[in-house]
């Protein structure tokens, strides 16, 4: 593991003390945003997230299959990540370890809860055959924040997936649709991250101010100013005046990125 | 596998338009992720490879050490959305061989004794697949081992060649790749000639092996040109921009 | 000619014939033609053929002036990372300090930043450091970056005129480490001109004139200069 120097450690929270950052932003700003959506030609939605020197790769893949027993009326949602060895000297290769699994599961309840993906669409035969949607994220570059990066990568791919009905037309019942179509979306829920650091709530942790936090919480937020999703990481504490900070910053934040969002995927 | 295509017709036009001796569009840019010691972005046809470059760094754990010199250790790795049907996260049987075989044609080129004890890591992720991703993936390689600063002997290049509709030809692309009759991927050095990858799979006469394996060899003196141009435009572009 | 780059030269190019040449670093000998082994700078000097390397880990030679991080204390000794391929190990009697058997972690803990010196390096790359001399020590306070470490000369300059340059403008205080790490202890807005002027280099350094235009970049609202 990468050791952090006491050194760079203390200057950190000193300039905090100051209100200022290593690369000069303020508390709850985010670093440059870039997305770039299909990507891949072989996925069936794609997108690159950039945020700062971070940057994820997120492709949804499609098939058929059967529905969860307790949900005969819903298509399948599916997400995994994996933090590969090229994105960082501290990934290391294997199956996927508690940080990878943490990742997918949050970015999966953020899509799932929030219901933008219509999964009751996706049904074909309730029961025995619905639509399956693998939402995977391939991390290339860790500089942080790799919940948002992921969030974001996943909701601009799904958002520009085309449903690929002609290629499983055989499979497909009679009468049914055997067009491609868009994946049924609504309107997307935004995650938003900070970390504390000793007493101060910093938004889009870059690496070094990542590895140093005592704590990190994640909101998601969708377009009314609603909660959708949240997680707590890391083994410190929020007290509750902490936590609407980071609600407030969610949602003031949230709202920018959404535009974001739009801008890239509505081509 | 025969199908009812025909891959190529008896003037030589491939199904994307190609003639026998064409090889796909490629493009490669050096440098891009930030954490990487070294890496390299390439796209062939229609591959989009990742690859990079951690090291020489003590290899760990002690046992696997060399006491005379640097272990090199690619791994090759598609990425779920990459191919048709989504593949399982992880090494198949398939990526740790072409993992294997990409360690071995990269060990001859880079010159390990400077780094006795040390591993250098070669992490190839494989973003989009359309055939050829191991020649692919071993050109990018060499790119990012030169954007790492790793010392090497040459700057190893690969290329495949194959036999399609009973013609050989260069550069198998998707359909070629499942119903043509010949698969040969070759990596060399492109220096001295020296092969440092070869298999192949189908069926060759003897002269038909003769001539792909020239083929792919002229193949990958043509990328090579490709891969030293991508190093000096991001190198160069440094002076070239402070320019007045 | 003055206003282009350095000549860039990758792996696998052809050099010069010996024995008219000689083969200097980075360079390696086949047929008795000289190729170069890495990316970098052409440099001919009597005859010597050298390459310098404009990417690369740091490579540790005797005498070195580093910039370490202790990595873990152990009873005798410390490991320290210095940025190289391979560890470094601190010996207890290569510090100035008196140390009581397994006290180490009393004097030097992980986290730690120390300016030290390279003692030793073995054939199969064994690395050992020392604090033992006047001007090496425990580091206090400040800022550490990382830069890369080919650029060593570059941030120094002919003669040191880079580096004082920068400290000029910027009222720093700065040790360079050899090994691609810089210490900078001063006010905020000093550390991140310091921080700038060394992105610069990292991404000029293959250029003429450098010295000039950090000099420029650094006046622009430059408090009073010493």
């Amino acid at each position: 593991m990468t050791i952090v120097p006491i050194i760079k450690r203390d200057y950190i929270t000193n300039l905090a003390e100051q209100g200022k950052r290593m690369d000069g932003r303020i508390f709850d700003q985010y670093r440059k945003i870039e997305i770039q959506t299909k990507v891949v030609n072989k996925a069936e939605g794609s997108a690159r997230v950039k945020i700062g020197n971070t940057q994820v790769l997120v492709g949804i893949k499609m098939g058929l299959g059967e529905p969860f027993p307790d949900t005969p009326n819903m298509g399948v949602l599916s997400t995994a990540a994996e933090l590969v060895p090229l994105a960082s000297p501290d990934f290391e290769s294997g199956p996927p370890r508690e940080d990878a699994i943490e990742l997918a599961r949050v970015v999966d309840r953020g899509v799932r809860e929030s219901k933008v993906v219509d999964v009751e669409k996706l049904v074909i035969t309730p029961g025995e055959l619905v639509w399956l949607v693998f939402i995977d994220i391939h991390v290339l570059d860790y500089d942080g924040n790799l919940f948002d990066a992921a969030s974001l990568g996943a909701l601009a791919a799904l958002s520009t997936t085309i449903v690929p009905a002609k290629r499983f037309e055989e499979q497909l019942p009679e009468g049914h649709k055997k067009e491609d179509f868009p994946l049924p979306m609504s309107e997307p829920p935004i995650s938003c991250t900070a970390v504390k650091i000793n007493d101060f709530v910093l938004f889009d942790a870059c690496f070094d101010e990542e590895v140093i936090a005592d704590a990190r919480l994640t909101v998601a937020t969708d377009h009314n100013g609603d909660i959708r999703a949240m997680q707590k990481g890391l083994s410190g504490s929020f007290t509750k005046e902490e936590i609407q900070k980071v609600i407030k910053g969610a949602l003031d934040n949230g709202k920018e990125i959404r535009k974001t969002l739009k801008e890239a995927t509505s081509s | 596998m025969k199908s009812e295509i025909e891959l190529i017709t008896s003037e030589g036009k491939r199904l994307d338009g190609r003639g026998p001796e064409d090889i796909r569009k490629i493009k490669i840019e050096a440098g891009v992720l930030h954490r990487a010691d070294g890496s390299c972005s390439l796209e062939w046809g229609g591959n989009k490879v990742l690859v990079a470059v951690y090291g020489p760094r003590e290899a760990v754990p002690r046992h696997t050490q060399n006491p005379l010199r640097a272990i090199v250790q690619a791994r090759y790795n598609m990425a779920a959305f990459s191919v048709e049907d989504r593949k399982r996260p992880g090494p198949d049987r398939r990526s740790v061989e072409i993992s294997k075989v990409i360690s071995e044609a990269l060990e001859k080129v880079i010159l390990t004794e400077q780094f006795p004890r040390a591993t250098v890591n070669v992490e190839i992720e494989v973003l989009d697949a359309e055939a050829g991703t191991r020649c692919a993936g071993l050109t990018a390689a060499g790119v990012a081992l030169i954007d790492a600063g790793i010392p090497m002997r040459d700057i190893p290049v690969a290329c495949a060649a194959g036999k399609i509709g009973g013609q050989v030809v260069l550069d198998l692309g998707k359909e070629e790749d499942n119903f043509g009759d010949a698969d040969l991927p070759v990596a060399i050095s492109p220096r001295t000639g020296e092969v440092l990858l070869l298999q192949m799979d189908g069926h060759l006469t003897v002269d038909e092996f003769n001539q792909a394996f020239d083929l792919a060899v002229k193949g990958c003196h043509i990328v090579s040109e490709i891969q030293k141009k991508a190093i000096m435009h991001k190198y160069q572009a440094i002076a070239a921009e402070v320019q007045e | 000619m003055p206003n282009e780059g350095r000549q860039i030269v990758i792996p696998g190019q052809i050099l010069g014939d010996m024995p008219a040449f000689k083969p200097g670093r980075g360079t390696f000998v086949e047929n008795k033609k000289i190729y170069a082994e890495r990316l970098g700078v052409l440099n001919i000097q009597d005859n010597f053929i050298n390459i310098i390397a404009l990417k690369g880990r740091y490579e540790p030679i005797v005498g070195d002036f580093v910039i370490g991080v202790v990595e873990e204390a152990s009873t005798s000794n410390w490991m320290v990372d210095i940025n190289a391929p391979y560890p470094a190990l601190l010996h207890v009697h290569e510090v100035p300090w008196e140390i009581e058997f397994a006290d180490t972690e009393k004097y030097l803990n992980t986290g730690d930043a120390i300016l030290a010196k390279v003692l030793s390096v073995d054939e199969s790359k064994k690395l050992q450091i020392t604090l033992n001399d006047r001007n090496l020590f425990k580091l206090k306070g400040g800022h550490i970056i990382e830069f890369e470490p080919s650029i060593y000369r570059r941030i120094m300059g002919k003669k040191y005129s880079m580096i004082e340059i920068i400290q000029k403008y910027t009222r720093c205080r700065i040790k360079v480490g050899k090994n691609g790490r810089i210490w900078i202890e001063g006010d905020a807005e000093g550390i991140g001109k310091v921080l700038q002027a060394i992105s610069k280099i990292e991404s000029e350094a293959a250029t003429f004139g450098l010295t000039d235009r950090i000099e420029e970049l650094l006046k622009k609202d430059a408090k009073d200069v010493r």
